[in-house]
């Protein structure tokens, strides 16, 4: 027990005399989430819009007007035909584009309805909602100014909204459930293979094994600390994200770090695994990163949703347990569900772990090859 | 006498590849034992099979009466090894070092300070510094304490003076001869032919094959024939010239001279006038003892 | 400083005196407030075997790259093939040659395959090229393996034929760095014999080594310490003023252990032995 303890000691001093490292563990996730959580509740000030204004009348000038002195928008073009909107917005500056059709003050005038169109940059989702929000309460408050000062009845400026490029807007709240899943995976994955691989790099290994130690002792020994500090990170993600965020865990927080702690397993196992088959850390690195940070950011429902995968992405996707983890994560946080709804999802990681597990054990030689 | 390591007919493939091939040795309590060879010639492996890291294909091999295929883990516990590359942890200090591979080997440093004293003291001074801003002399002299810690019946020391200066390798073969009051059997392997005089006795090893063993001073002797040392200042063209001369049964280039062996083994006085014809000027011929390159090559020449 | 005494003549019987290669007059090289290089001055002959010596740190390193037009010193005047070290590294880079132990060759790519990729780099054309590629394997008695990948070959050849590589430029001098530590006996002994036939066609062979026995192949060895040098001459000569068997026991009775390590300072005054 005491050889044990002073291997993770030595664990511990790897880590706190690594710069990087310590970056690595707890600067990322930080980051990350405070990213995530500013542009989510940033305030809209000052975006940039674009008008194309085909009526030119009265009125399209009074709603354009009263849309830029909000103090949100700020008018950088006008445009003057359908052909221009692609190309500004794609220039990236632009934010959104705000479309009068021909002869909007006149059907107005005669029906009491016009449309417009504002069009967004969905490839910033989180912006374009709030654009899209804003234009729509301003066009809201104009429709009661008309109706007061016409006093007629049921005048009506219908604002078409679209988003270009991202028209679902899926995922946008499902950050704090992805970046659980990628941080997670990435450390503990990452920095279990890289820890062990610099042993052999180093040498140290051959005398490891030389020793009295067991090879159990010397694989736990490496898996305690990460298990710890990765442990530690779920917490302070989740307070993050709740402080800064506001969002809350509606399920049992009891459930949701078991099911962390179950993952941040697997995600060592994994670690092991990756360790037992690269001679060096730059394998062990590239393995890590290609082979299982790419497919989680791509494949995992983190961004692109399973829903709308093609067969071949979906059958990748499912022997990735990234996948089932943002499922239990995100039913356990945001929908509130207990353990009778995510047992299946849970087993199907059970059931990874000791397949890692037990590959680990058999590929980790008491001997060199 | 006491044998430390019994090891008969041992062999090692690797793939396609005979890294060792019949290799017998004893090797006696408390013997500094020496396994001299150039890169590649099979010094690592056979070394890894010692320290029960690597098992051999053919052969059997007994340390300190276990058997190298079943005896591992007692085994493990009583072997001091220090690989070719020093094996320390750059990101922590000497103290941390030696701490650590006290612990692992259920010690103290305490416990067998003075077993380490005469090597640990060196760097005491720097205990606080970290393993990775080490010199190479300090980094061999903080591998071989950690290596001791545990106070083992056999120490394995591979290539331990490779990449470190003159100077420190000299005060490792000190420390070594240190060490053999406290009972400690050491077997080193090294590709410097002059440290095999530093052995009680050497193996010279090639291409996985043993060619001789014995006391060093014995192996010199095994030269057996008598040698003789030319110089002159133009080297290359007393190569040739030697090489031409009818006489010659072997010229070698040997540091600033060419070491030579007649094929009636008597020296040939009409060498001169040969290399006068051959325009080498200002050569002179001494008869000289051979040492244990020189019994090296001439080993590996009746391979 | 030691008294530089020239031998009258080196492998190829030139006298010395003439033909200078390389020039050393007061090279410094700072680092900040650290002097890697204190005042060095030496002269490096046509067609002679130059052992320069030192433990590591001692700033054979840094006087290396200046002499190869890596880097610029700091203050003095270094002259390499007839070029400015200062002026024009340029050129001297296109007149010397360099092979190191660790990296000169592409282990994933064949003989010929490196054989033509050196001479590329050193611009020759096509034509001479191949025919020095031929010329080169028919002398190490190459030609089975010019196909074969350079990871495939047994250490001794591979540096042999780095070797080769490393002069197929004709450059006037050529660096070598530990160029035979770890080989065997015989191999060793071919490789030197190569270095031999090199200097006697009047290619200076400039040997950077911490392996004392290799020391004793050159022609004269300087040894540094502390970034200076504080010994120039043959080996002989050597040996002889410091009542030495080997340029090993010349080295430990100059080289003291440097200032950081007190400890060994107390406990080895003399290095021991």
């Amino acid at each position: 027990m005491k050889r044990f303890i002073g291997f993770v000691k030595k664990e511990f001093l790897h880590i706190f005399r690594d710069f990087r490292t310590l970056i690595i563990l707890f600067g990322i996730p930080t980051v990350q989430i405070l990213i995530f959580g500013f542009v989510v509740s940033m305030d809209l000030k000052d975006a940039n819009v674009a008008f194309l204004d085909l009526s030119n009348d009265e009125i399209t000038r009074r709603i354009s007007d009263k849309i830029c002195s909000s103090g949100f928008f700020r008018r950088t073009d006008n445009l003057r035909d359908y052909k221009d909107v692609d190309r500004v917005m794609k220039k990236g500056d632009t934010r959104a584009v705000i479309i009068f059709g021909d002869n909007f003050g006149r059907d107005l005038a005669r029906s009491g309805r016009a449309t417009m169109s504002i069009i967004a940059d969905g490839s910033e989702p989180n912006t374009a909602t709030l654009i899209t929000n804003y234009a729509t309460a301003i066009i809201t408050d104009f429709n009661r100014e008309l109706d007061r000062t016409a006093r007629i009845g049921n005048i009506l400026v219908q604002p078409e909204v679209r988003m270009f490029y991202n028209p679902g807007l899926k995922g946008h709240f499902m950050f704090v459930p992805g970046v659980i899943t990628l941080i997670l995976i990435l450390i503990c994955a990452l920095m279990t293979s890289i820890t062990i691989t610099r042993e052999k790099e180093f040498g140290t290994m051959e005398v490891l094994l030389v020793s009295p130690l067991k090879p159990s002792q010397i694989i736990l020994g490496k898996v305690m600390p990460y298990f710890l500090l990765s442990f530690i990170n779920v917490i302070l993600i989740l307070l993050l994200s709740w402080l800064v965020f506001g969002l809350p865990v509606r399920g049992s927080i009891a459930l949701l770090l078991a099911e962390s702690m179950l993952y941040i397993l697997m995600s060592l196992s994994l670690g092991i695994l990756i360790s037992t088959i690269s001679k060096t850390m730059q394998q062990a690195i590239f393995i890590s990163l290609v082979g299982l940070m790419l497919p989680t950011i791509l494949l995992s429902g983190f961004i692109f949703p399973i829903e709308n995968m093609p067969g071949i992405y979906d059958v990748v996707s499912s022997v990735l347990p990234p996948r089932y983890f943002i499922l239990i994560i995100k039913n356990i946080m945001i929908k509130g569900a207990g353990f009778s709804d995510v047992w299946r999802e849970t087993l199907i990681i059970a059931l990874m772990t000791a397949v890692f597990i037990g590959l680990s054990i058999r590929n980790f030689k008491v001997r060199l090859q | 006498m006491n044998k430390v390591i019994a090891a008969s007919a041992i062999g090692r493939k690797f793939g396609n590849t005979r890294a060792l091939e019949n290799v017998s040795f004893d090797i006696s309590e408390s013997e500094i034992f020496g396994f001299i060879g150039p890169d590649g010639a099979g010094k690592t492996t056979l070394f890894r099979i010692i320290t029960t890291l690597l098992l051999p294909d053919e052969g059997k091999m007994t340390i300190m009466g276990l058997d190298c295929r079943t005896g591992y883990r007692q085994l493990r516990k009583n072997i001091g090894y220090m690989p070719g590359r020093f094996s320390l942890y750059p990101d922590l200090s000497v103290e941390e070092n030696l701490n650590f591979y006290a612990t692992v080997f259920g010690t103290t440093v305490k416990e067998n300070y003075d077993l380490i004293y005469d090597i640990y003291s060196h760097i005491e001074p720097f205990k606080k510094r970290l393993a990775g801003k080490l010199s190479g002399g300090m980094k061999q002299k903080l591998a071989l304490s950690c290596a001791l810690i545990h106070k083992p019946g056999l120490l394995v020391l591979d290539e331990p003076t490779t990449g470190v200066d003159a100077v420190s390798r000299s005060e490792f073969w000190v420390m070594l001869k240190k060490l053999r009051q406290h009972n400690i059997t050491i077997v080193v392997s090294t590709p410097y032919m002059d440290e095999a005089m530093k052995c009680d006795r050497v193996a010279l090893i090639q291409r996985g094959r043993l060619l001789s063993i014995n006391q060093p001073e014995k192996i010199r002797e095994e030269f057996g024939r008598k040698l003789f040392s030319v110089t002159a200042p133009e080297k290359f063209k007393l190569i040739n010239a030697l090489r031409s001369f009818p006489g010659i049964r072997t010229a070698y280039p040997f540091g600033d001279s060419v070491h030579v062996t007649f094929k009636e083994d008597e020296f040939d006085d009409s060498i001169y006038k040969h290399l006068d014809r051959m325009g080498v000027i200002n050569a002179r011929i001494t008869e000289t003892k051979a040492g244990i390159e020189d019994s090296f090559l001439e080993l590996m020449q009746k391979e | 400083m030691a008294k530089q005494t020239v031998s009258e003549t080196g492998s190829t019987g030139v006298p010395l005196t003439s033909n200078t290669v390389i020039t050393v007059r007061n090279l410094v090289k700072k680092f900040g407030n650290f002097i890697a290089n204190d005042n060095l001055n030496f002269e490096v002959f046509r067609g002679e075997i130059f052992g320069f010596l030192g433990a590591n740190g001692a700033g054979k390193t840094t006087a290396l790259r200046i002499l190869s037009g890596l880097s610029s010193p700091t203050s003095g005047k270094v002259m390499v093939a007839g070029y400015d070290a200062k002026k024009e590294p340029e050129q001297i880079k296109k007149n010397i040659g360099y092979m190191c132990q660790k990296f000169s060759l592409y282990n994933d790519l064949t003989v010929r395959e490196n054989i033509m990729l050196y001479g590329g780099i050193y611009g020759m054309s096509k034509k001479l090229i191949l025919e020095r590629t031929a010329k080169l394997l028919e002398r190490l008695q190459f030609e089975e393996y010019g196909g074969r990948l350079i990871a495939d070959l047994p250490l001794g050849l591979k540096q042999k034929l780095a070797f080769s590589v490393a002069v197929m430029h004709e450059p006037k001098i050529v660096f070598l760095d530990e160029p035979t530590g770890g080989v065997d006996p015989i191999t060793r002994r071919q490789f030197w014999e190569m270095i031999y036939e090199t200097a006697a066609r009047g290619i200076t062979v400039f040997v950077t080594t911490h392996y004392m026995d290799e020391a004793e192949y050159c022609d004269r060895i300087s040894i540094m310490n502390e970034g200076r040098i504080v010994a120039l001459d043959t080996p002989a000569n050597l040996k002889k003023q410091y009542n030495a068997d080997s340029v090993e026991e010349v080295f430990i009775k100059i080289a003291r252990p440097s200032p950081a390590d007190p400890g060994m300072l107390q406990k080895n005054p003399k290095g021991n032995n």
